[in-house]
């Protein structure tokens, strides 16, 4: 039986098309992909992500002990900062991919995929040494409010001045009186915030959040929008673009790694790899051929498959078909020419500069 | 027009056909674009190629997946709707009329009248529901 968000009642209310995703039933789109993704990028649109997961280090030595875990460098970020950071195996690969949240070098907060809310809690509790991590998945609904009305949409519900709250920023604060983490992140290349609640204060947060935001043309938005945003930004998708068996180095991640950090786990095998070279590289491509590339078409050289589409669609923003994969590193320089296979026929494509979308 | 016209045939894969003079007319249903999401993409066959009734002929997207389209008749491929490449969306505004796909010569007359009508079309999707 798939779970429900405290909000399944709100996207049923909508009339959402729902769907099972991770375990979970999630809104797919309410009205049309298209427009939920164009509201987001030249209005605002909002998205139930309450699957998503949560751990918390709390405690004399939490930012140690989480530090040792992930790959970029709490004790380089601020109190009131987030890091993009990859959670590895011992070979280097992605356990997954993670938002941690500096509270204070006493309280480290960790947003984790869906997918992976048990496999990356299990993995923390094996390898945590010094402070053990608490699962608090269940402690938290969370929405996301993207475009470039959403800061002024919340800013109506909410004494925060959130013009202090820069990217990758944040504070706890009340919005619409109901208590919450206000970050200013997301996954869609626009502006915005990501608010974690109380499940139980999330119905009223998010109806909150409409009403307010109706004039500025506020929309809900599903997981179909969700997806060709974050993919005209070239953002991984763990399960598509990484996972267990690809390393940060190869997928183009290196900035969330900071080597000079004393230890982490996994780095010993990205350092290995480091001075090997790494064997594919992850790279952004449009079609010159008519057709859309998708996750698993083979990449094909000389008629050779040399590596794999792992993301791709037609970009409503950008109107061109536009896919992401792994190529050997001759093949990710921009300019590059290869061909995508797409039901048995070799179809052009080009890697470009990324992301396909940029902000008018 | 309502989402099950009653002058034109159907089939258990969300397909219409509409017979015109001595050509079958071929699109997708109101409930299939419903289920598809927007459509971004078709991939039709060229003008002579050969279908059979049941088997794919192409194959229909959208932003997030892909559906392979079922010929309702067996013959051959006389117009393809040459428009969608442009505005796909078509198939979504209007899947009875500018979302046509393809028109085939059938290879037997008689075929069509053996296709679903609209109420026994509505009544397969309003029973899988």
């Amino acid at each position: 039986m798939a779970r429900r968000t405290p909000l399944y009642d709100a996207h049923r209310k909508l009339g959402a098309k729902m769907v099972e995703f991770a375990g979970w039933d999630m809104p797919v789109q309410y009205s049309s992909l298209i427009s939920e993704h164009e509201a987001v990028r030249t209005a605002a649109g909002m998205f139930d992500v309450s699957h998503m997961g949560e751990v918390e280090f709390t405690g004399a030595g939490a930012l140690e002990a989480a530090n040792r875990l992930i790959t970029n460098d709490l004790a380089r970020i601020a109190d009131g900062q987030a890091a993009y950071a990859g959670l590895l195996n011992d070979r280097g690969g992605f356990v997954d991919d993670v938002v941690a949240y500096r509270f204070s070098p006493e309280r480290i907060f960790i947003c984790i995929n869906a997918s992976n809310r048990d496999k990356d809690f299990q993995w923390m509790k094996a390898r945590a040494q010094g402070v053990a991590p608490v699962h608090r998945s269940d402690d938290f609904a969370q929405l996301a409010v993207q475009g470039p009305k959403a800061p002024g949409i919340i800013q109506k519900l909410t004494m925060v001045d959130l013009s202090k709250i820069g990217t990758y920023r944040f504070t706890e604060g009340e919005v619409a009186s109901i208590r919450c983490i206000i970050s200013r992140t997301g996954y869609t290349g626009e502006d915005g915030f990501e608010l974690y609640t109380a499940p139980e204060s999330a119905e009223k947060l998010w109806f909150a959040l409409l009403e307010a935001g109706d004039k500025d043309g506020l929309k809900p938005a599903g997981l179909g929008a969700r997806d060709s945003l974050r993919t005209e930004m070239k953002y991984a998708l763990y399960g598509n673009d990484i996972d267990d068996d690809h390393t940060p180095l190869e997928a183009g991640l290196g900035w969330i790694v900071k080597m000079d950090k004393a230890e982490f786990v996994g780095k010993p095998a990205l350092e290995k790899q480091k001075a090997e070279g790494v064997p594919r590289k992850l790279v952004g491509f449009e079609l010159t051929d008519a057709g859309v590339p998708r996750h698993g078409y083979p990449i094909l050289q000389d008629g050779q498959k040399v590596g794999e589409v792992t993301s791709g669609t037609m970009g409503p923003s950008v109107k061109k078909p536009i896919g992401i994969g792994y190529v050997p590193p001759a093949l990710a320089a921009e300019g590059s020419t290869f061909q995508v296979e797409i039901r048995g026929r070799p179809a052009g494509a080009r890697v470009v500069k990324t992301p396909f979308y940029k902000r008018a | 027009m309502g989402n099950y016209p009653d002058d034109i045939r159907y089939t258990k894969d969300h397909e219409w056909a509409r017979k015109a003079g001595g050509v079958v007319v071929v699109g997708v249903t109101f409930h299939a674009q419903e289920a598809l999401g927007d459509v971004v993409y078709v991939e039709l066959p060229k003008l002579g190629a050969p279908v059979t009734a049941g088997k794919p002929f192409g194959v229909i997207e959208s932003t997030k997946a892909v559906s392979e389209l079922f010929a309702p008749v067996s013959g051959k491929i006389v117009k393809v709707n040459d428009e969608l490449s442009g505005s796909p969306q078509a198939v979504n505004q209007d899947p009875y009329g500018k979302g046509w796909l393809v028109e085939v010569e059938p290879a037997d007359a008689g075929a069509y009248d053996g296709l679903l009508d609209a109420q026994a079309y509505e009544k397969l999707v309003q029973d899988a529901s």
